[in-house]
């Protein structure tokens, strides 16, 4: 199924607000239970990592990333236009989150 | 993985709704009180009237563990002046609250505030939640106390200090025998979850993910007692009833009448989606009173795709943060921390502008930064792993930076001040510091509604939330022990459940979000930063537009868009709100945030009075009520709290 190219209505912006590892997620839905905004529904596996349904309506307040019980399971992803820049003071660099 | 595309994609299928569908099925409940909002105000409301003997049900849109704009966490316990290093005096501080914040706030809650925060404060420490450094991880921390180990805040720590204090950033400008004392720093991000257990503890039935609709009066008259609320679940469609003696609004205040973006609905930095004034206008279709609902300030903070205030869309208000140029100069501008007295300076108008002519003319080179690393290395330890990590939705600004390389002693984070906080005129808070007015039990002019939080005209602060909601819960138990139930309109309820199902009947015409940016759009050109009669007149009638050709055709495909396109029919009846309060107000006054080009002036007395509005048989009655109508605040609070027995003893 996965090369089979669907027609589908555009993907909402910003698309991706947290990032799921298939590999690390238990499936345990804190997080689906944790967002005030229900951004996430539970899998229709059980134990399958949650689906991002209401991406565009993540208020980027990361209580679902913060408080996931598994480490490494769930990465916040701010948006593009939001990501943070700093620099170092001694050496002047920029950097930006990734 | 993990989004809704790469499961169709996967699966060749998209997921069936995962919760069962119970369009037009109802489920009842009786109780004592009703609490709408299981926020800050409204978990507090639940609490104290669980624990004053009420039986207790609170409806909620999310779930309450993290539910609100608190519910990631807050780091600053204003307006404390009843705690023991305080050096002022509760009531007086309540006076000095009011002047600072003009003649138009709720003097009511605020005396309430201040008497009994501190209350709240070790009651919140009672359930769990932390509030000094007992860990002594900040020790050597300015305003951190080494006998309670409680920690001060230079926020507003000089009287009066929204804005600069005359003297501001000179040496000695504030020095520590002579600060107010009335900010405590606490590790807020522990708070929901405490309250949400605790609620559990004491039998509240908490209807989560459920979206209130309205408020019942008995026999389903408008204006008299309160005999219920109804709501609609957000996962199933199920129509919820609940009789009850008392209801007690907590729903926060609008954040969507004036903007909204459609593609990132939900970036903003002081308010999620869920919070629409559904509340205000559930309590204007009981018949209460809301005033300064003609103000609307241009909004300073982020929302659609603009930095949120801490990672860099804000003044370098990161507590004690200087604002440097590229070059390491300081700019001219307050920095939140001691040297200031905690003072803002985004709103400051002239040190903008002398910021801007410094760029101009090379003084300043862009880009800006929040100096961290030019701090006492303990100081911007408690900045990073205090206050911001506990400070609501920049808890996870400190995860992610600090996971991603950033140092609070060595960096400096890149600010876009002069871009993202310069308020654009058309993207405005309605009714901002509008709201329900009530009495000194907190209680509205209809019987058994009362209201708490922000949805009280009143500042935004999450002890407020707490302290207001837990004397409204108090009193709502002590009203509902003195009445009995009274009866509810079948004839009601069939109507609002044929209201909230409409939109699932249908599935094309118009989706919430685009009903949502057409009402914006209407206050945007009409009701801007300057507005007259005609202007006002011509948002009445496209909103009347709107409501008769595009209302019609909201459709929603499943329980949760139903939520959103309700939250839309509230977001209309807010701004129509808005409008008429507009219109009745024939003055301009930088204190309730008016311009009318048709009456640039103000006429004094007029400015003696809040404008009160409310319904009567569906129509719109005003009425002038004086400024300080609560009466001398101290005597008023002790009549009215005689019988207060302070901290919660079991
Ligand atoms: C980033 C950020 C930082 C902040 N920092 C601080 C700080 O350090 N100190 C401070 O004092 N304040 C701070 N605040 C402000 C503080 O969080 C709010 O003032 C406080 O949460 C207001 O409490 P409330 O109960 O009135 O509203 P909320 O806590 O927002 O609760 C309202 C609740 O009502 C629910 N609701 C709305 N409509 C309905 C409906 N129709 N049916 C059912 N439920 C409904 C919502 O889902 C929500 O849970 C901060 C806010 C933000 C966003
Ligand atoms: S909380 Fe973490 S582990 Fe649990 S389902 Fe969500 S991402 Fe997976
Ligand atoms: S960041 Fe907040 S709003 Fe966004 S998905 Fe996570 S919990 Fe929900």
């Amino acid at each position: 199924m996965a090369d089979k190219v669907f027609a589908l209505p555009n993907v909402q912006t910003p698309s991706v607000p947290v990032k799921i590892n298939p590999d690390k997620c238990i499936g345990c839905n804190t997080c689906v239970e944790t967002c005030q905004i229900d951004v996430f529904i539970p899998n229709p596996k059980k134990g399958a990592p949650p689906i991002i349904l209401h991406a565009e309506e993540c208020w980027y307040c990361g209580c679902c990333a913060t408080d996931c019980p598994t480490p490494g399971a769930m990465e916040f992803n701010w948006p593009l236009p939001l990501k943070p820049r700093w620099r170092n003071k001694e050496t002047g660099v920029v950097s930006q989150l990734k | 993985m993990g989004t809704w595309h790469e499961y169709f994609k996967a699966e060749g299928t998209p997921p069936e709704w995962p919760y069962p569908i119970k369009f037009g099925e109802e489920s009842e409940y009786e109780t004592d009180v009703v609490v709408l909002g299981g926020g800050i105000a409204g978990c507090w409301a639940a609490i104290s009237a669980a624990r004053s003997g009420a039986k207790v049900a609170m409806f909620e849109k999310g779930d309450v563990r993290r539910s609100g704009a608190g519910g990631p966490g807050c780091d600053h316990w204003c307006n404390v002046p009843g705690n023991p290093l305080s050096r002022v005096e509760p009531d007086d501080w309540a006076i000095q609250e009011m002047n600072s914040l003009g003649d138009f706030s709720n003097g009511i809650g605020i005396q309430i505030q201040c008497r009994e925060d501190y209350d709240t404060l070790l009651e919140m420490e009672q359930m769990g939640g932390k509030i000094r450094d007992d860990k002594d991880e900040f020790v050597g921390v300015e305003g951190r106390d080494p006998e309670t180990k409680l920690m001060f805040s230079p926020r507003y720590s000089v009287d009066g200090s929204l804005a600069p204090a005359e003297g501001w950033g000179k040496p000695g400008f504030n020095p520590p025998e002579k600060r107010n004392n009335t900010v405590i720093r606490i590790w807020g991000s522990t708070f929901k979850p405490i309250l949400k257990r605790e609620c559990k503890k004491l039998g509240v039935n908490i209807i989560e993910r459920t979206m209130a609709t309205r408020i019942l009066n008995e026999n389903g008259r408008q204006g008299a007692r309160v005999v219920g609320a109804t709501g609609i679940n957000a996962r199933t469609g199920e129509f919820i009833i609940v009789k009850a003696k008392a209801a007690i609004i907590a729903t926060s205040g609008s954040g969507f009448v004036y903007y909204f973006d459609s593609e990132h609905g939900g970036i903003s930095t002081m308010y999620s989606r869920n919070q629409t004034g559904d509340g205000t206008v559930m309590a204007w279709k009981a018949g209460a009173k809301l005033t300064m609902m003609e103000c609307s300030g241009a909004s300073r903070f982020s929302g659609g795709l603009r930095h949120k205030w801490y990672t860099g869309g804000g003044d370098a208000s990161y507590e004690n943060v200087p604002l440097v140029d590229a070059n390491n100069k300081r700019l001219p501008a307050p920095i939140q921390g001691w040297e200031d007295g905690g003072a803002m300076f985004s709103p400051q108008a002239r040190i903008i502008a002398q910021i801007r002519e410094g760029v101009k003319h090379g003084e300043y080179k862009l880009p800006f930064y929040g100096d961290f690393a030019a701090m006492k290395p303990e100081e911007a330890h408690a900045t990073w792993d205090l206050m911001l990590n506990e400070e609501s939705t920049t808890k996870v600004m400190v995860k992610t930076m600090t996971e991603g390389g950033f140092d609070k002693y060595s960096d400096q984070i890149m600010n876009y001040t002069l871009i993202e906080m310069q308020p654009s005129q058309q993207y405005r808070d309605a009714g901002s510091g509008g709201g329900i007015m009530t009495d000194w039990d907190l209680m509205t002019n209809v019987e058994g509604l009362f209201a708490a939080g922000m949805s009280t005209y009143s500042p935004g602060d999450h002890s407020y939330a707490a302290a207001t909601g837990r004397y409204a819960g108090r009193k709502a138990a002590a009203y509902a022990k003195r009445v009995e139930q009274g009866e509810i309109s079948r004839e009601e309820i069939d109507r609002e459940k044929k209201r909230v199902l409409a939109p699932t009947k249908r599935c094309g015409g118009i989706e919430w979000k685009e009903l949502n940016v057409g009402v914006n759009r209407v206050m945007q050109y009409f009701a801007s930063e300057f507005k007259n009669e005609e202007m006002l007149n011509l948002a009445l009638e496209e909103i009347a537009r709107i409501e008769e050709n595009a209302v019609p055709q909201l459709f929603a495909l499943d329980p949760h868009k139903l939520m959103r396109s309700l939250e839309c029919l509230s977001i209309i009846e807010y701004a129509k709100i808005a409008l008429n309060a507009m219109k009745e107000r024939r003055l301009s006054s930088p204190k309730l945030r008016i311009e009318r080009q048709d009456y640039p002036d103000a006429d004094p007395e007029e400015l003696k009075n809040y404008l009160a509005l409310h319904l009567e048989n569906d129509e719109i009655v005003f009425e002038r009520i004086p400024i300080r109508f609560w009466g001398n605040m101290k005597e008023q609070y002790e009549a009215h709290n005689q019988d207060y027995t302070g901290v919660y003893k079991g």
